[in-house]
């Protein structure tokens, strides 16, 4: 059962082979006999998720059948879910209980999924390999021994081990499709605005964006058909109209101009651009052409992201303070020893790091030289991206510059991990969506594919990697840790 | 030797039924934290979408002092901490503000000045923190949190505390016009911060300024900034320099004392709101705004001098309150009273109750159909102006029906030349030592005469026929 992809399991929901709450319990159990090796959840919300369950079953058999009745999904434990406890990771929510569900939740509960668990992460969403978690560190499903890449760990660990069919991730920086990568699964970053932000605990306003993760392209389209859409509580959501994604990328394929930027192969790994440029000639064999680009700026994307994120962070993160809400520090002297306390005890190292960073970018006489010139690299590298689609349709490129690393290899090493966002930040500056998808291995460890669509063109994106995964089968491979 | 330089930042709330951000209602006085959802509350998740009706209210205020509007304002984060503030930021405007420029016509001593305005800016409102209301704790009220503002900043060139609380009172009464804040200074929802500094005479460098904070009242203004003026004063007299500060006024103690210095002073750290899109006005926008603007002040002025031929002073005093002005048409409204005699009546009998009992015009007990009625009886002499303002105290004090009061009690002038003529021979029969007085020059003994008629009267005998008769007769 665990096998099949969310696609399959609505047939089979919808002509009565299984129930809502046969799924539920089977995946329940799975979490709590495979987790156990990989802390990919935070909570599991085994009453709510039964109780749900139960609902979906009595509409199915009344013939009441929504979209996505009875599929169990996991909620990064970013997004605010009424009732249930909303961590992001953080010691400073640990006993946060939201009052009000996220867009995104409330999208999918509406459309019938069944929300099983909340998945785990780096704190606040600051990471790229879960390892800043206050719940723990995550591991790769491929190994244990390895990083599941961040932030959305437990969200991609989960989904490559079979413990559920899909979760949803939010990407500020390649927070999707780094840990698509790593753990070998498909993870959609849409354009921003395209999905609502509201409800999703803010890492960096600008740059957020909330997406999923699954195991096929048309698992991808069909959910993001789901949480897509203008919301009156998002003003920086689109008005665009959301296609039917699953349609769109299950249409024949048409050839396509496909551009790789020269920057993203150079000082590339060998065995990650052997695999690259494998699956290049197989695509060329297959109907898409391909054009060398230059996207020069895009490696000032890292340094601009570094001042922005935080920058933005800063700001968020003020209202944790102790007063209303989350962790409050014991035996304050007054109100400024009641924040710092606070703040002290709630907030993890790198966190802490990224408000001082982002604080001192933003100050008096370093707004203009740090924040501003930020900004503006910014506008440029969207301008290049903007040049390049005048002559391309798509573009591609690793997902990550290399497999997963070791857990602890480099924690202790804050720009060697910000560097493993070095293929993924340029797309959230530029606003773009982009979707990483399994295009084989190193050392058994899963590699994955980029690819980046101009704004409002995820059927684009989609429609290309549902074709790639007609003529491959890296996504149907999985980890020994999933069993049969 | 010295002249002092004052520029004024009023905040006024804007009175939109939800909040500048978030859907929760703005009505002052529910009990605390019922109003504020979880977007005022700063909770985990949650944005701020901006509220249109403040945006019209911004507008029509630029509109009406003749700013720019600019398109495209930007909303920004200020960011400090403080327990009533609940998402360690408040969105304000900073670079790129709504409204930019425009002019406030103020008049002094009989003087016309023009005070420019620098800008004017949309945000929103903190909460409250309540410091006597338990022990050894301070308590939160989010219910203000997220009124809308705006903050309307003065060029620095008032010259003294008169000139400041006349600016003040222009704007107070532009928005009330305008009909975008109730301007309640007691609820907040008026407030001002005045800048004040000094320099040498002639000079036209400035001085140091120092901030005065949250000044809630026209009366705490005048004194808070003469008593600022003359310790700045007392501080360049003896040679020293004054430091740049931000003071707070105490009105049981009336002075001003020290908050904190600019070296204590926050970097707020400004950026913009990425929340929050550019604020997009149309033309067409600004042209149904301009279609749609009420009276102004200085319009109506000009009109009730031409039109009901009040002088300036009178017309002043009616035209600076939009209700005041309202009550005063609407009681002459297609009736023959005089408007000289009814704008009269109501500066002084109306204006002298509603004072004292601390009423603004809507919470007059008098309404102004019935004072039409009133005013009437005096114009026809059916009773006296005397009767008339025992009449007015009635229906003020106890809402009785003029028409009651006048008809029911046959209350009516006595116009009867027989019956007054009378009255007065026995009056000046009684008194003929009074009458050799007045008769020896002491004609301010007429008044005693008028007065012994009235009472023998009870007040009803026709004041003008008296004095006729009465001088006639004396005269003798």
């Amino acid at each position: 059962m665990h096998n099949k992809t969310v696609s399959e399991l609505k047939k089979d929901l919808k002509n009565k082979k299984i129930s809502s709450v046969e799924l539920t319990n089977h995946f329940v159990d799975r979490i709590k006999s495979i987790d156990s090796q990989l802390n990919s959840f935070i909570s599991l919300t085994e009453e709510y998720a039964i109780a749900q369950a139960k609902k979906i079953d009595l509409e199915i058999s009344k013939g009441k059948i929504r979209p996505l009745a009875g599929i169990p999904l996991a909620q990064k434990d970013i997004f605010c879910t009424k009732g249930l406890r909303t961590t992001c990771g953080s010691k400073m929510l640990e006993n946060f209980i939201s009052p009000y569900d996220a867009t995104v939740v409330e999208k999918l509960n509406d459309a019938g999924m069944v929300i099983i668990g909340k998945t785990n992460m780096d704190e606040f969403a600051m990471g790229s390999s879960n390892e800043t978690s206050y719940f723990g560190d995550v591991k790769n499903p491929w190994n244990t021994e390895y990083v599941p890449g961040g932030s959305s760990g437990g969200s991609a660990a989960s989904v490559a081990a079979r413990l559920i069919p899909c979760s949803t991730g939010t990407d500020t920086g390649g927070s999707i499709r780094q840990p698509a990568s790593l753990t070998g699964v498909c993870g959609i970053k849409p354009t921003y605005g395209r999905v609502s932000r509201y409800g999703m605990i803010a890492f960096a306003s600008s740059l957020d964006q909330a997406g999923v993760f699954t195991r096929t392209a048309e698992d991808c389209a069909i959910l993001l058909t789901h949480i897509s859409g203008y919301d009156p509580k998002d003003s920086t959501s689109s008005r665009k109209n959301v296609p039917d994604y699953e349609k769109e990328c299950k249409q024949k394929f048409t050839s396509m101009t496909i551009g790789i930027p020269v920057e993203f192969l150079e000082d590339l790994d060998d065995t990650v651009k052997e695999v690259f440029e494998e699956n290049i000639k197989v695509l060329e064999k297959n109907g898409c052409k391909f054009k060398k680009i230059s996207l020069k700026s895009s490696k000032l994307g890292v340094s601009a992201y570094q001042v922005v994120a935080p920058a933005e962070c800063s700001s968020n993160l003020s209202r944790f303070d102790g007063v209303r809400f989350g962790h409050r520090a014991n035996n304050a002297k007054n109100i400024d020893d009641l924040y710092k306390k606070s703040r002290s005890e709630g907030f993890g190292q790198e966190v802490k790091r990224r408000i001082l960073i982002g604080t001192y970018a933003l100050s008096a006489g370093y707004y203009d030289a740090y924040y501003l010139k930020a900004q503006k690299i910014r506008q440029v590298i969207s301008n290049e991206f903007a040049a390049a689609f005048k002559e391309v349709d798509l573009i591609l490129g690793p997902t990550a510059p290399d497999c997963a690393f070791k857990i602890g290899e480099k924690v202790n090493d804050p720009i060697a991990m910000y560097l493993s966002d070095v293929f993924t930040v340029s797309t959230n500056l530029a606003g773009l969506p982009a979707m990483s998808l399994p295009m084989g291995f190193k050392n058994s460890l899963p590699l994955g594919l980029q690819i980046i669509g101009n704004h409002f063109d995820e059927a684009k994106i989609l429609s290309l990697a549902h074709h790639y995964q007609q003529i491959t089968d890296w996504h149907t491979k999985k980890p020994k840790v999933s069993g049969d | 030797m010295w002249e002092s330089v004052i520029g004024l930042e009023i905040h006024v709330q804007l009175n939109t039924k939800s909040k500048i951000f978030s859907p929760a209602s703005t009505s002052f006085g529910a009990p605390q934290n019922t109003q504020a959802c979880a977007i005022d509350l700063g909770m985990p998740g949650v944005l701020p979408v901006l509220n249109e009706e403040a945006v019209i209210m911004a507008v029509k205020f630029g509109i009406a002092v003749g700013s720019k509007i600019l398109d495209n304002s930007i909303f920004a984060r200020k960011n400090y901490f403080y327990p009533d503030l609940p998402k360690g930021y408040q969105i304000s405007q900073y670079e790129i503000p709504i409204v930019s420029g425009g002019t406030m016509e103020i008049i002094t001593n009989g003087k016309s000045k023009i005070i420019n305005l620098t800008r004017a800016h949309l945000e929103e409102d903190a909460g409250k923190s309540i410091h006597d209301l338990y022990p050894n704790e301070s308590a939160i009220d989010l219910n203000r949190a997220g009124t809308p503002l705006i903050e309307i900043v003065s060029e620095p060139e008032m010259e003294n505390a008169e000139e400041a609380v006349q600016y003040l009172k222009n704007i107070h009464s532009l928005v009330r016009y305008l009909g975008i804040s109730d301007g309640n200074m007691q609820e907040g929802s008026f407030r001002c911060d005045a800048n004040i500094s000094l320099k040498k005479k002639g000079s036209t460098k400035l001085g140091t300024r120092a901030e005065i904070k949250n000044i809630n009242s026209f009366k705490y203004v005048e004194s808070a900034i003469n008593h600022e003026i003359e310790r700045q004063a007392v501080i360049l007299d003896r040679g020293d320099s004054v430091v740049q500060e931000t003071r707070l006024y105490d009105p049981s103690k009336d002075e001003t004392r020290s908050m904190r210095s600019k070296v204590e002073a926050n970097d707020y750290r400004y950026f913009p709101d990425p929340d929050l899109l550019p604020v997009s006005i149309s033309q067409d926008l600004i042209k149904d705004i301009k279609n749609n603007m009420p009276e102004l002040p200085s319009a109506k002025k000009i009109r009730f001098i031409s039109q009901y031929g009040l002088n300036e002073y009178d017309t002043v005093i009616l035209v600076s309150d939009r209700e005041l002005s309202e009550y005063f048409e609407s009681t002459l409204k297609d009736s023959d009273l005089n408007p000289k005699m009814t704008a009269n009546w109501i500066i002084t009998e109306v204006l002298a109750l509603a004072k004292k009992a601390y009423l603004s015009v809507k919470d007059y007990p008098v309404s102004s159909e019935d004072l039409t009625y009133l005013l009437l009886n005096v114009t026809n002499e059916t009773i006296s102006s005397k009767q008339a303002k025992d009449v007015f105290e009635r229906m003020w004090d106890n809402k009785e029906n003029p028409r009651d009061i006048i008809e029911n009690e046959g209350m009516k002038q006595i116009s009867d030349i027989g019956e007054l003529n009378k009255i007065v021979d026995n009056i000046i029969k009684n008194n003929y030592k009074s009458v050799e007085e007045y008769q020896s020059g002491k004609d301010k003994l007429l008044g005693f005469f008028v007065g012994q008629v009235m009472k023998e009267t009870q007040g009803q005998g026709n004041p003008k026929i008296i004095n006729q008769l009465l001088k006639e007769k004396l005269k003798k």
